[in-house]
């Protein structure tokens, strides 16, 4: 039987979550041997072009161009993963969802004119059908290669929805809410990330995007009682997962 | 050998006495702000001259007099991440060429001692023993950590305000369950040492301790009672039966919009048993392994069947986590599955209280008709 063809695409991103790919070191050989690959620009200028069987995709779509380009790649995948929070919810650029975009690029670009970019950046789901999101900012480079594992024997990964909490607990670390009065978005969080920042004394900054049924509004009121102002908790909400849904809501409740 | 109390100078005399048999000894270590059982090297890693100040959704470990070895109530963590660990492996795979051979984990466990377990941590043991050692089914693991492992308890001599131990008979002070259990006395006058088991006599005659004076004994006792009386808050006694004749009292509805769904009430309960099995394999596929680790049941994939998860509100959630806790449990293992050790209190971060919700759960719920004067209950 024939390797399955593995395609990697870039949208609006910073390419740390092909990295991640990369990254898998000790994985990466018996991962290149059982696939092939057809398209991974950051790693190699080869391109045998589609139809591929899995397409991980990174990035949010920010051009009218890459509106056009996802339509492409959905139609040429069998399945298609997207991978960080910019491909699942917009990304850290989703700030501008709540700004002015051509304010912006006055600010920042010696030539306006030359930008041609659309008002909003959007998860990919929101242009076509995905068939699994892998959350993060970046993804754990655990559950990537849980996703291309399971992917690859025909089974469901294993990549739980529940809170950041839920890691803090397995892992032994202290609760930096009730312990310390840190301000912290992991009770509202998906966990995945290792548990990283709490177990360094750390708030959860939220990287893997709202948990399963989610209830930021008690969070919220929980923080303000804590001495947060309404404005330090719409910008806790408001990073790389800014776009999705209920984190978008509760950082506009407090705009 | 004798069983009557001793008198102990100094807790550490009782650590070097455990470390000189080269037994594993954990016990209370101040970790990122708090009270964690990890390890004890050497007795004077047991730490000295603190306490804790803890409330619904918030705790702080605080210095005391500096002469007080253990002023601090229960912690974050339970012995439960001992015990019962977080995550186990159960068995792994390797592919051959006409089928699979099945590999069991290794899972050492030296002799081991828990010093400066509290009654209500003995009780929640218990309890766990229940359901991993109950006649019926055995955890082998479990069966064998717990076998192989001594429990050095240490009566409360202070109650933070999260305890309700003495409402759910589960200390301020151990009767049972322990093989050595030891008080703390008015700061600098030691600690009275109580004998469990032989083992825990055999332990206490190589120190060649004193008998405890008759003064000190009731000392001891009144100690325990000042600290169940100090305690403000008490579990309802008929909690049981409230919670399975309310199953729609609106306050579940009113729970549920504080409730983060997070997990961490069941994950800090010293009781909560709950696990996710999950099968991974590797690469190659040739390589398969089966992981145990700890769930919730305010997870929503915690019950989940083919077509979707059968609680699928907030409220379904915390009502299930709830009535399970305080009387299913009754029915299941016989007795309640709460200790009135108060972390699902203190460590819920937004700081839902159990002891407040059942006292609103005991309140007639005022979308029903009151009962006629004449009807039998």
């Amino acid at each position: 039987m024939a390797n399955p063809k593995l395609a990697v695409w870039k949208f609006a991103s910073c390419d740390g979550c092909q990295l991640t790919l990369l990254d898998c070191e000790d994985e990466l050989l018996e991962i290149a041997g059982r696939v092939d690959i057809a398209e991974f620009l950051e790693a190699s200028s080869g391109r045998s072009g589609g139809p591929y069987d899995v397409s991980l995709v990174e990035g949010s779509v920010t051009t009218a161009h890459d509106a056009q380009r996802i339509q492409e790649i959905r139609a040429n995948s069998k399945v298609l993963i997207t991978i960080g929070a910019c491909a699942t919810a917009g990304g850290i650029q989703s700030l501008r969802n709540f700004a002015d975009v051509a304010e912006f690029t006055r600010q920042v670009y010696a030539h306006p004119d030359y930008i041609s970019t659309l008002a909003t950046a959007t998860p990919i789901s929101d242009h076509v059908k995905v068939d699994f999101e892998l959350r993060g900012c970046p993804i754990n480079k655990r559950q990537l290669i849980e996703l291309i594992s399971a992917t690859l024997a025909g089974r469901t990964p294993h990549v739980p929805k529940t809170s950041q909490c839920t890691e803090c607990k397995a892992h032994g670390t202290v609760c930096v809410l009730v312990a310390h009065g840190t301000p912290c978005l992991g009770p509202v969080t998906q966990a995945g990330c290792g548990n990283l920042c709490p177990s360094h004394g750390r708030g959860c900054y939220g990287c893997f995007g709202p948990k399963e049924a989610p209830n930021p509004e008690s969070l919220s009121a929980r923080l303000a009682e804590l001495g947060e102002t309404p404005r330090q908790i719409r910008d806790l909400y408001r990073s790389f997962n800014a776009a999705a849904p209920d984190f978008s809501r509760e950082s506009q409740r407090h705009d | 050998m004798t069983r009557a109390p001793l008198h102990l100078p100094d807790p550490t005399l009782l650590l070097a006495a455990l470390l000189a048999e080269g037994i594993r000894v954990i016990g209370p270590a101040p970790v990122q702000g708090a009270i964690a059982y990890e390890p004890l090297d050497r007795p004077e890693d047991l730490p000295k001259g603190l306490s804790d100040s803890q409330s619904p959704g918030h705790y702080r470990l605080a210095e005391t007099a500096p002469g007080r070895w253990f002023d601090y109530v229960v912690g974050p963590q339970s012995w439960k991440k001992w015990l019962f660990p977080a995550r186990q492996k159960l068995w792994s795979a390797e592919r051959t060429a006409d089928g699979f051979e099945l590999g069991q984990p290794d899972e050492p466990w030296p002799r081991t001692a828990f010093f400066g377990v509290r009654p209500c941590e003995i009780a929640a043991m218990e309890i766990q023993d229940r359901v991993f050692d109950n006649g019926s089914f055995t955890d082998p693991g479990y069966a064998r950590r717990r076998a192989g492992t001594l429990i050095v308890s240490v009566n409360c001599a202070r109650a933070a305000e999260t305890c309700f131990c003495a409402s759910t008979a589960t200390g301020p002070r151990a009767e049972a369950g322990y093989d050595l259990a030891l008080t703390e006395l008015a700061t600098g006058t030691g600690l009275l040492l109580e004998i469990g088991s032989d083992e825990g006599a055999r332990i206490a005659a190589t120190l060649a301790l004193a008998p405890a004076t008759p003064a000190q004994i009731a000392e001891a006792k009144a100690t325990s009672a000042a600290t169940a009386r100090a305690q403000t808050r008490a579990m309802p006694e008929a909690i049981a039966g409230t919670l399975k004749a309310n199953p729609e009292h609106p306050q579940w509805e009113d729970v549920a919009a504080r409730c983060l769904g997070c997990a961490n009430c069941t994950l800090a309960c010293p009781t909560c048993f709950c696990t996710d099995v999950e099968d991974v394999t590797d690469l190659s596929g040739d390589h398969a392994e089966r992981w145990r680790s700890w769930d919730s049941c305010f997870s929503i994939d915690f019950t989940y069947v083919h077509g979707g998860a059968v609680r699928r509100s907030g409220k379904s959630r915390y009502r299930q986590w709830m009535t399970h806790k305080l009387s299913a449990w009754h029915d299941q293992f016989g007795s309640s599955g709460c200790t009135g050790c108060g972390r699902c209190i203190a460590w819920c971060p937004v700081g839902i209280d159990i002891v407040a919700e059942a006292h609103a759960l005991s309140a007639p719920d005022p979308s029903l008709p009151a009962p006629a004067p004449h009807e039998e209950a």
